[in-house]
């Protein structure tokens, strides 16, 4: 069964036919050739597909496109704005946040999405005082960033790039 | 000796070459590269782990709209055969380990690809398989030799005796589990076979050595295979040796009329047939005087192949040259099993090699009640112990004495069990590193001139998150004696000169070096001031040090471990590493290789283990939700720091390997750590709470 849907990815509009099977990560991937998303796992175990879909971040393998019909996708190449990279791939790059960078644009995009919910008062599981707003520690980034996993082991430098982007904005 | 190269762009800090193309993404890796009209292939695994594939029922996958065709071991196209087993798929119905590729079903769309899949029903003839393995098996055996081609057993003088006649001893087994590699990114190919020949993009550490195994298989020259990986999402030595995936993905491509065929391997595929750490089952005993110098040093190590094809880890290699002794052994038995190929996976051999002994020693010192950095100081070899050669650059020591200093290791309380923090019962450990100084020859490279005072270098290396384009870019600017920003490096091609595949943290030794030989001829034929379009050609010179010295990087692995007195949860708040790895040519990219190596460590440490499932032959936790690796809130203070080593003979630059020695010996330390926190030896990894608990009843 197929379904025509749109997206629109890193401010471009994609009108596309879909099998109602089709997860959105392959759709970006395989129909649009966007890939910017990687797949480490299909399964929402890993993060590396994740992209702000519709300003939240969320893992791209477990949803399905005709589920998002219209909806508005930034990956990590879209966070770039006239070819000035944002904040976050400077911070990662200044602090090596990454090796193989498969699982960086996931990283990125994912980081950019909790520094939004940390903005707005989510708490998160370390999160001690519920009343206040939180205040985004090494511990809240660690736990935050634990959707997204880094095999090449980059953890305390993606940790250092996101502590200095999320310093500036509350400073 | 080696003129070393004098360092202007070695040595410094600069941001990765391929950076920006990483972290948004525009880097595309093996699955990525668009082409027109892909077929998308999802293979058949067997569900049996062995037996004969009887009968494969395809209609119902071919009635499916979409279905191009279904390979099987009945209709595949040949290979050469009698060479690598594991490679040899689809040429018999044999089965010999559960999810062996038994064929592949190749669609229009990845879903239809998978849906046929699922409606294909194999019938087999069944034999009692054996996974099972256990030091007790009547049928362990010799291999020939160890990986790569080292002695499987080494005797000096009487261990035996020495060891029951040592005033202090240690005799322990130590084990460590099943390890998957698991890259992020899954093993992956792009296949094209037209009228212009076989094109690979491929997600793999060697490009020529993928195109070597591929033209024997099919039979093909070198000149009809291209491999490209211009960006590789991690291998850890998964991706350093083809596996069956890649020749499916050709056999493939050799029924779609040159249609480009793609295989994305999925992460559960990737516990089946790209490779994995084998468990080692190590028995180790240490004998010493009353004062700690080690009489008798062996182990006796366990570990299984496959029926197949062997591979046997060289786990028993490290304490060769460790430690002094007059008496020594290390031995290798294997058991054949019914299961998929083991392979490498980083630092094979070294990694859990380094994992029974070095807590051995943390035993040892506390049987002669030593410190434990001092029972290390005191067994300090003049010379290598295996070889007998004098050592290129040693310095255990002071990475021992240098780390404990940084680490506050005089403030380490004597006895296990004395701090209890919060509810949490908190230790310190550490533990030494090491692995060698690999070369191999085989690796050549092109110098060309531009214009504008611009240099291209080229070279067919790969850089799988190691930071080789970006070193290699460094080399070569010194090499020529320009700024860095004048050199482009360009790698991941067959279409460029052979280079050695990325392994044994060998690449900035082997390629390094031939791009220093390029550049040195090139300056000599065509001066300082070269016409656009000039270019020369250069191989790695031979590497004389090699051959007179004993080599190898050391380091000392500090950690800090806490363990919760209620649930025995263990945390690792702090891993401090002190290197000693020659000179270090980009302090940024060095750094993360060392930090990656230890939060491996740390991941193998705590978390990682292959549960077989022994009635049916397969990995049962074969996933990332249940295979668990480190996750960014088990990872707190990752430290790594290095001396300024000056080692002129291991090659032109001074370099050491450091892609893998920062993942030897962590887990030991972790051990020793929480040993030190609670008392309680924990001997197999993964270290789990429960451990602990018996303790606390
Ligand atoms: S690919 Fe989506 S979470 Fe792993
Ligand atoms: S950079 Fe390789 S997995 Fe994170």
């Amino acid at each position: 069964m197929e379904s025509e849907i749109s997206l629109t990815v890193d401010g471009v509009r994609h009108d596309l036919v879909v099998d109602t099977r089709v997860s959105l990560l392959d759709a970006l991937r395989e129909r649009l050739g966007i890939t910017s998303p990687k797949k480490g796992c299909d399964h929402g175990q890993c993060g590396t597909c994740t992209v702000l879909l519709d300003g939240r971040r969320a893992t791209t393998c477990l949803a399905l496109a005709v589920a998002h019909d219209g909806a508005d996708i930034t990956t990590s190449a879209g966070l770039e704005s006239g070819g000035t990279p944002h904040p976050l791939h400077q911070a990662f790059l200044d602090h090596d946040g990454f090796q193989c960078g498969y699982c960086t644009p996931g990283q990125i995009c994912s980081a950019a999405g909790m520094l939004d919910e940390a903005e707005s008062g989510w708490p998160s599981a370390v999160t001690t005082d519920l009343a206040r707003d939180p205040v985004l520690d090494a511990e809240e980034i660690r736990e935050r960033m634990s959707g997204n996993l880094c095999r090449c082991g980059a953890y305390v430098n993606i940790v250092a790039a996101i502590s200095e982007v999320a310093g500036r904005r509350s400073a | 000796m080696t003129n070393l190269l004098s360092p202007s762009a070695m040595g410094t800090d600069r941001v990765r070459v391929d950076g920006a193309a990483k972290v948004t993404g525009r880097a595309r890796y093996a699955c990525e590269h668009p082409v027109p009209h892909p077929v998308y292939l999802h293979p058949l695994q067997a569900t049996i782990a062995r037996g004969t594939v009887r009968e494969l029922h395809t209609d119902d996958a071919t009635a499916l709209p979409g279905v191009l065709t279904v390979l099987t071991p009945f209709n595949a196209p040949p290979l050469e055969t009698g060479t690598d087993a594991e490679l040899e798929i689809l040429q018999s119905p044999e089965v010999a380990f559960r999810g062996q590729l038994i064929g592949a079903v190749l669609a229009e769309t990845p879903e239809i690809a998978r849906q046929a899949a699922g409606l294909v029903r194999a019938r087999y003839d069944r034999e009692p398989h054996d996974v099972t393995l256990s030091a007790d098996r009547d049928d362990l055996y010799a291999p020939e030799v160890v990986n790569p081609s080292l002695p499987t057993d080494t005797h000096d003088g009487d261990p035996d005796a020495a060891f029951a006649a040592a005033q202090r001893a240690v005799e322990a087994t130590y084990t460590t589990p099943m390890l998957h590699n698991n890259p992020m990114e899954p093993h992956a190919t792009i296949a094209i076979w037209d009228s212009d020949g076989l094109t690979l993009y491929d997600s793999t550490q060697g490009v020529h050595a993928m195109r070597e195994v591929v033209t024997s298989v099919f039979g093909l020259e070198p000149d009809q295979v291209r491999v490209l990986a211009p960006y590789v999402g991690g291998g850890f030595g998964s991706k350093g040796t083809p596996h069956a995936n890649l020749v499916l993905a050709v056999l493939a491509a050799k029924r779609t009329a040159g249609r480009p065929v793609k295989f994305a391997v999925t992460r559960q595929q990737m516990f089946s047939f790209v490779g994995y750490r084998t468990p080692t089952i190590q028995r180790v005993r240490l004998g010493a005087d009353a004062d700690g110098r080690l009489v008798s040093i062996s182990n006796d190590v366990v570990e299984q192949t496959a029926r197949i094809k062997e591979f046997a880890e060289q786990t028993g290699v490290p304490a060769r040259s460790m430690y002094a002794a007059p008496n020594r052994r290390t031995t290798h038995r294997l058991a054949a099993l019914d299961v998929p190929v083991p392979s490498w996976m980083r630092a094979p051999g070294e990694c859990p090699g380094m994992f029974a002994p070095e807590v051995a020693m943390d035993e040892l010192a506390e049987a002669c009640g030593l410190d434990p950095i001092e029972l290390r100081v005191r067994n300090e070899p003049e010379t290598d112990p295996d070889s007998g050669l004098p050592f290129s650059s040693r310095n255990l020591v002071a990475c021992l004495r240098e780390g404990a200093r940084r680490f506050g290791w005089d403030r380490r309380p004597r006895l296990p069990r004395s701090t209890l923090d919060g509810g949490w019962w908190v230790g310190t450990g550490v533990a030494s590193s090491s692995y060698p100084v690999h070369s191999a020859p085989g690796s050549s490279a092109t110098v060309r001139a531009t214009g504008g005072g611009r240099y291209e270098v080229l070279i067919g290396a790969v850089d799988i998150g190691t930071g080789a384009w970006t070193v290699l870019t460094q080399i070569a600017a010194d090499a020529l004696a320009v700024p860095a920003e004048r050199v482009d490096v360009r790698i991941g091609d067959t279409d460029l000169p052979e280079a050695t595949v990325a392994g044994g943290s060998s690449g900035t030794t082997n390629w390094g070096s031939a791009i220093v030989e390029a550049a040195r001829e090139f300056r000599q034929k065509f001066g300082a001031d070269p016409h656009p379009g000039d270019e020369l050609t250069a191989g790695m010179p031979e590497l004389p040090g090699h051959e007179r010295f004993a080599m190898r990087a050391f380091g000392a692995q500090f950690a800090e471990v806490r363990v919760n007195a209620d649930t025995g949860e263990v945390r690792v708040p702090r891993l401090l590493g002190v290197f000693a790895a020659g000179r270090i040519l980009n302090p940024r990219t060095a750094r993360s290789q060392f930090i990656g190596g230890m939060t491996m460590g740390l991941s193998m440490a705590l978390h990682e283990e292959s549960v077989v499932d022994e009635r049916f032959g397969f990995v049962v936790n074969h996933d990332l939700a249940e295979y668990h690796i480190a996750s960014c809130a088990d990872v707190a203070s990752v430290q790594a720091h290095w001396l300024d080593e000056h080692d002129p003979h291991v090659n032109p630059m001074g370099s050491k390997g450091i892609g893998e020695i920062g993942i030897v010996g962590t887990a030991a330390a972790v051990a020793n750590a929480a040993y030190h926190a609670t008392g309680v030896r924990v001997r197999d990894l993964p270290i789990k709470a429960d451990e602990f608990l018996e303790e606390a009843r």
